[in-house]
């Protein structure tokens, strides 16, 4: 008699069933659906009832605001922009301002950050126990108060325009900022960009070359010199053909101000000083946490290679602390980014300050504005998590685990 | 200040999706026994804390007139202090029963913010504010200054209008509160400070050194500040509106704080009618039929509230001008209290 071979039982509803309701099977599913359900409710019933009491209020609501004049000026922007422009423009021109003063306070905290730790770590003494007082006075003000104290302490203390600091009778430093020359393209200006890419590329491509060399066959190039040479003589070669690629307009004192030259305004480098020396401190102990959770025989195996102090760091240890400092590090860029918000103490034009404040005041349209910006904010936040996500995923990958 | 507008912005979006519409603010203030009043951060001569912590100046006695008109007691008031930008969020979400904040009534407020104008308690002009070593004579010499103002202001855009108007440059530096804005004037970060003249007079007061600054004669706009209430209780508009209309006419009828409780003995009919002894034209309110004697007990007339707070009796010494009765040369005026 054939035995019948058995079928094997559908995987496909219990599979279901475990996907949908965890372990809990379909009673938990249910749980969930209702949950879901209610969110939804309620979230609707928000949204119904504000919109309701709008009306009988008859304030105004939507977004049609948007597309109205905003009529008042803004003291910095990277776009050019008058008070004539919608306040869709303004929404930009506070959204860049805030995402300069982030990104430029985020590479200088990197960077005085790490060198913070690394004096921290260092056995010279003196130099340890600057950095240890460095991050202990830094970390324990507040940092409202430290923004404060760069605005009206230190750069309202520099002098009028009318006595401001020269060099050279071209660069002007004042209570009204840095004044220095602006540089005008003129005919020669796209042949020496070109001729610096092309000298950048290069030094790239023969440094990975020498990478390549030392690792197959031992062979030491070195690299720089070539590199500093094309790096300076292409754009100078491409500078004797088609002639200089800039002429500069220098700064003149007319009336109240400076007319001409470029200028960075005492509001951005105080908020930024003051950002990037605060989330500095901070970061400074991350990378000392993450250097000091790398076992020390690494840091005596490298040294028993022959390797010096700073190559064992460069190559053998940070690359393993990365892993631990990551994602605390990922935390201090939101904080700095989110404390950005804070200029609106000292008059400089960020995302809250031209957008959700003045525009706020003057539109009234408290519950669109607040939204847009904690939605601007959200989505800054999420993608420089995602990009530090990415960062190390990559180094994890190249470490093998 | 973001923390403080971010909460008040969050009460704001709570409230109005949690509570309907309310259209009995006389209830809920009787209820409550106490007047939510917003006011400024500290402006000398409208809304300011004297070192006792009492509140003093011409919107404030807004709010105490209000106050004495339905409790008898000016002082059954809750002062909450608002920036600028803050202030209509307060009045939308319900924190405040009255906004008398210094704030110039547009037609864009009046109608897009859920909120009503009730009445003009000054009428004042755009100024500019400069250093005296710096011999400028008039506002038309400023081309190419650095101007420092308050974010979320009507002076942003009056700003903005007249340097376009007479094709000037200009460079506007703003913060978020009155005493950031000066302390930036002050230390030099801007040549000029513009606000609102009455508030340049009471600026000046704080700084340093007042005597080495002047107020330059351009008034470059209009600039008429009143009292808000919510949209949707027009019992809530008429009272305050009412209020103010007492005190000019109280001023108009010869009514003051000394000689009050003769003239409630008056038999001139149509004072007869505004102490109550005539008529119920305060029960019509809502009130009571000696709601203007309380009033008056309470604040004086709006003559008297005005130089005590920022004419002849205080330091700001500012002139009447506008603001005298239209009798008398000003535009002050009160509908007939019949």
């Amino acid at each position: 008699m054939a035995i019948e071979p058995r079928k094997p039982p559908s995987q496909l509803i219990p599979k279901l069933q475990r996907a949908l309701g965890g372990r809990a099977g379909w009673s938990g599913f249910v749980l969930q659906l209702l949950f879901v359900a209610a969110l939804a409710w309620i979230s609707y019933e928000i949204v119904a009832n504000a919109r309701a009491n709008l009306q009988a209020q008859r304030i105004t609501a939507g977004f049609g605001f948007l597309a109205n004049n905003a009529g008042f000026d803004v003291s910095q922007s990277l776009i050019p922009y008058s008070g004539s422009d919608p306040y869709t423009r303004v929404f930009l021109v506070g959204l860049l301002n805030t995402l300069l003063v982030s990104v430029i306070g985020i590479f200088f905290a990197t960077i005085i950050g790490f060198l913070v730790a690394l004096g921290r770590l260092s056995p010279n003494w003196l130099l340890s126990r600057i950095s240890g007082g460095y991050v202990e006075l830094i970390r324990n003000l507040p940092v409202l108060f430290q923004i404060l104290f760069w605005y009206l302490a230190v750069l309202a203390a520099l002098p009028n325009p009318r006595q401001s600091i020269s060099i050279f009778d071209s660069i002007f430093l004042s209570n009204r900022g840095l004044i220095v020359p602006k540089p005008v393209g003129q005919a020669g200006f796209e042949p020496f960009v070109v001729a610096l890419l092309v000298a950048i590329v290069a030094s790239i491509v023969l440094w990975r070359y020498a990478r390549r060399q030392l690792f197959q066959s031992g062979k030491v190039i070195k690299v720089w010199p070539y590199a500093l040479g094309m790096i300076i003589g292409l754009p100078l070669i491409s500078m004797l053909i088609f002639g200089t690629p800039v002429t500069w307009e220098v700064p003149v004192l007319k009336g109240f101000n400076f007319a001409g030259g470029s200028r960075l305004i005492p509001e951005f480098v105080a908020l930024t000083v003051a950002l990037s020396t605060y989330t500095a401190a901070f970061i400074a102990e991350i990378v000392r946490a993450g250097i000091i959770s790398v076992h020390k025989g690494q840091m005596e195996a490298g040294s028993s290679l022959g390797l010096q102090r700073g190559s064992v760091l460069r190559l053998i240890v940070i690359p393993q602390a990365m892993r631990v400092i990551l994602p605390p590090l990922t935390n201090q860029y939101l904080n700095l980014t989110k404390n950005s918000s804070l200029a609106v103490a000292i008059g400089y034009p960020d995302l809250v300050s031209v957008f959700a404040g003045t525009t706020l005041s003057q539109t009234g349209q408290a519950i669109e504005i607040i939204g847009i910006t904690m939605g601007v904010y959200l989505l800054i936040s999420l993608v420089t998590s995602a990009i530090m996500s990415f960062y190390g995923w990559r180094i994890s990958r190249s470490m093998g685990g | 200040m973001k923390r403080v507008s971010l909460v008040v912005t969050l009460a704001a979006a709570a409230a109005l999706s949690a509570q309907a519409a309310s259209a009995q603010t006389l209830k809920t203030v009787k209820d409550r026994g106490m007047l939510s009043c917003g006011v400024s951060q500290g402006l000398p001569g409208f809304s300011s804390p004297d070192d006792k912590g009492n509140w003093t100046g011409l919107d404030v006695d807004i709010c105490r007139a209000v106050a004495a008109a339905i409790f008898n007691d000016a002082t059954k008031i809750k002062f909450v202090p608002l920036s600028a930008k803050d202030r209509f969020t307060a009045l939308q979400s319900g924190e405040i029963d009255v906004l008398s904040r210094n704030t110039t009534w547009t037609l864009s407020r009046d109608t897009s913010l859920g909120a009503n104008f009730t009445g003009v308690t000054y009428y004042d002009g755009q100024g500019f504010l400069v250093k005296k070593s710096l011999k400028v004579n008039s506002a038309l010499e400023l081309n190419s200054a650095s101007v420092c103002v308050q974010t979320g202001t009507t002076t942003e855009q009056n700003l903005a209008d007249y340097f376009k108007g007479n094709n000037m440059k200009y460079e506007v530096i703003a913060f978020a509160t009155a005493d950031e804005t000066v302390k930036a004037y002050e230390s030099g970060r801007c040549d000029v400070f513009t606000s609102d003249v009455s508030q340049l007079y009471a600026e000046r007061l704080k700084v340093a050194n007042p005597a080495d600054h002047v107020v330059l004669p351009e008034v470059i706009s209009k600039e008429p500040l009143g009292p808000m209430v919510r949209h949707g209780d027009d019992q809530w508009f008429d009272i305050v509106k009412w209020t103010l209309f007492a005190m000019v006419g109280a001023e108009e009828l010869g009514m003051t704080q000394k000689n009050i409780d003769e003239m409630a003995k008056s038999d001139k009919p149509e004072v007869k009618r505004a102490v109550g002894t005539d008529g119920n034209l305060g029960e019509q309110l809502g009130l009571t039929k000696d709601w203007m004697v309380r009033i008056v007990r309470a604040t004086g007339n709006y003559g008297e509230s005005f130089e005590r707070n920022v004419g002849s009796g205080s330091k700001l010494g500012i002139a009447r001008g506008l603001n005298n009765l239209w009798s008398k040369g000003g535009i002050q005026y009160a509908p007939p209290i019949r």
